[in-house]
């Protein structure tokens, strides 16, 4: 029990630590000089409290703040199903599976978040937001397929270990790079951002504030975190690395990944949601299905 | 710990069909739909107590997927309004209410006087592939065949329902020469 408590409080811990750095590296690529990103979380998170928390017209409260307030905790479980060296806080024979439902359980929260608003805006965000995820989604899923495949197994322990001899990154590029564009797409964040777009006032975000808008923005930053330490176990290595313990290699190849694609996000301009749909399923698709199959070629080759 | 697991899969059993019943009882599409949405997410825990994990884990996956697209649809087509306000989920509810209440008796007395038979053997070690066995096993080629045959039911539906297709977009010639010059979306298929 107290095992239990100590390992939930690391998560939380992980989860802030990481979205921190993503919070900062956006504001860093936006402009800001290092101390002044460095200490961007602490301010904003500060002014947001500070803020009366209000509500609009015949909201549908109950989803709204369900939708908000999910974010955090679902990229608390992504993070628990990470193996730190040893064992995952939560083990599961098919972690790559609960990772992938837990990615899509963030469809639910955005458009519900879009939804409960009661507001235009808002809901054009939400409808925005499902109609990316319709386009990285699948891509994403086979992208999955390909750690998966070359392991033999959906467990995530196992798929770190298959990575001893070679990182998974280094045969299967397609597969990562689908990967990432999949954690822009569930954090919401950089060419992936159009349901939270400045244009439509904010879109999902419009009508937060206070402490509902703050545990959406961090749970934006930490779902991009757990997203880029659950490219760890799938695609560079695991804790494999020398001198560090196997945690902290997990925690630091996590922290660089989520600073490297927090930066390039926001460097990037939004894509329109029409506009990504087309490449992303009438090229991407089909470039990861072909990268399963050489996987599996090379698999059955190699035996 | 044998009880414990029974008291979860009651919960889970209470939650589902209790999600199941406020589907009908809301009056507003959004949350209709994830009250269903949450009626399989208990089911897909029942199934992870049953030690289905991949099964499980995938009942949770694809119907909170298919329940956030759902809800567009429900929202855009449901209702003369479009489903934006308050609107009752039930119609010719008499006759819906008893069917549905007969069937859950007829099921649920099935469930608990069929004289299941003891367990003989002990438990396999790879419970999933078992189930799909036991479902499938002897009936794959239909399976394959059937799969392919709605995958391209689905891909005949939507390209014979959509409005504008590449030809519209890009011209006869797929050139984009001779294309409609007033296409503000630019987006869809090309």
């Amino acid at each position: 029990m107290a095992e239990a408590l100590v390992g939930s409080v690391g998560l939380v811990a992980v989860a802030i630590g990481l979205a921190w750095l993503s919070c900062a590296a956006t504001a860093l690529a936006g402009g800001a000089t290092p101390v002044v990103a460095g200490l961007r979380p602490a301010r904003e998170g500060v002014r947001l409290l500070r803020q009366r928390r209000r509500r609009t017209v015949a909201a549908d409260l109950h989803l709204w703040r369900a939708g908000g307030w999910a974010l955090v905790p679902s990229s608390v479980l992504m993070l628990a199903l990470v193996p730190l060296g040893s064992r995952p806080a939560l083990t599961s024979d098919v972690g790559v599976v609960w990772a992938n439902a837990l990615d899509v359980a963030v469809w639910a929260f955005v458009w519900l978040l879009g939804w409960g608003a009661n507001s235009v805006v808002s809901l054009v965000g939400g409808y925005r937001f499902l109609a990316l995820a319709l386009g990285y989604e699948l891509p994403l899923m086979f992208a999955l397929v390909a750690p998966a495949l070359a392991a033999q197994s959906l467990d995530l322990e196992d798929v770190a270990r298959a990575q001893s001899d070679l990182w998974f990154v280094t045969w299967m590029p397609v597969a990562f790079l689908v990967y990432v564009i999949g954690v822009l797409g569930f954090s919401t964040r950089g060419p992936m951002s159009a349901s939270v777009g400045r244009e439509i006032g904010g879109g999902v975000l419009a009508e937060l504030n206070s402490v509902d808008l703050l545990v959406v923005r961090w749970g934006r930053h930490a779902l991009l975190g757990a997203g880029s330490a659950l490219a760890v176990p799938l695609f560079l290595g695991g804790g494999a690395g020398p001198w560090l313990a196997p945690w902290a290699w997990v925690l630091l190849k996590a922290a660089l990944l989520t600073v490297a694609l927090a930066w390039t996000a926001a460097r990037l301009p939004t894509a329109r949601p029409h506009l990504l749909m087309q490449p992303l399923w009438t090229f991407l698709l089909p470039a990861v299905v072909v990268q399963d199959l050489l996987v599996g070629v090379i698999l059955v080759g190699g035996r | 710990m044998e009880i414990l697991t029974t008291v979860a899969f009651g919960i889970c059993g209470l939650v589902a069909v209790g999600s199941g019943v406020l589907v009908f009882v809301f009056d507003s599409m959004a949350r209709a739909t994830y009250a269903l949405a949450l009626a399989f997410v208990a089911t897909g825990a029942a199934l992870l107590i049953l030690q289905q994990s991949y099964l499980g884990a995938v009942v949770i996956l694809m119907m909170v997927m298919e329940m956030a697209v759902m809800a567009v649809y429900m929202v855009m087509f449901m209702g003369m309004n479009p489903a934006l306000m308050p609107m009752s989920m039930v119609h010719s509810h008499r006759a819906a209410l008893g069917s549905a209440v007969a069937v859950f008796v007829v099921l649920a007395a099935g469930a608990l006087l069929v004289p299941w038979p003891e367990r003989r053997s002990a438990p396999s070690e790879e419970v999933t592939r078992d189930l799909g066995n036991a479902i499938m096993g002897s009936h794959m080629l239909v399976m394959l065949i059937i799969g392919v045959v709605m995958a391209a039911t689905i891909v005949v539906g939507v390209v014979l329902s959509s409005a504008r297709t590449r030809y519209d977009r890009l011209g006869d010639d797929l050139d984009g020469r001779s294309a409609e010059r007033d296409d503000a979306g630019r987006g869809g298929a090309r």
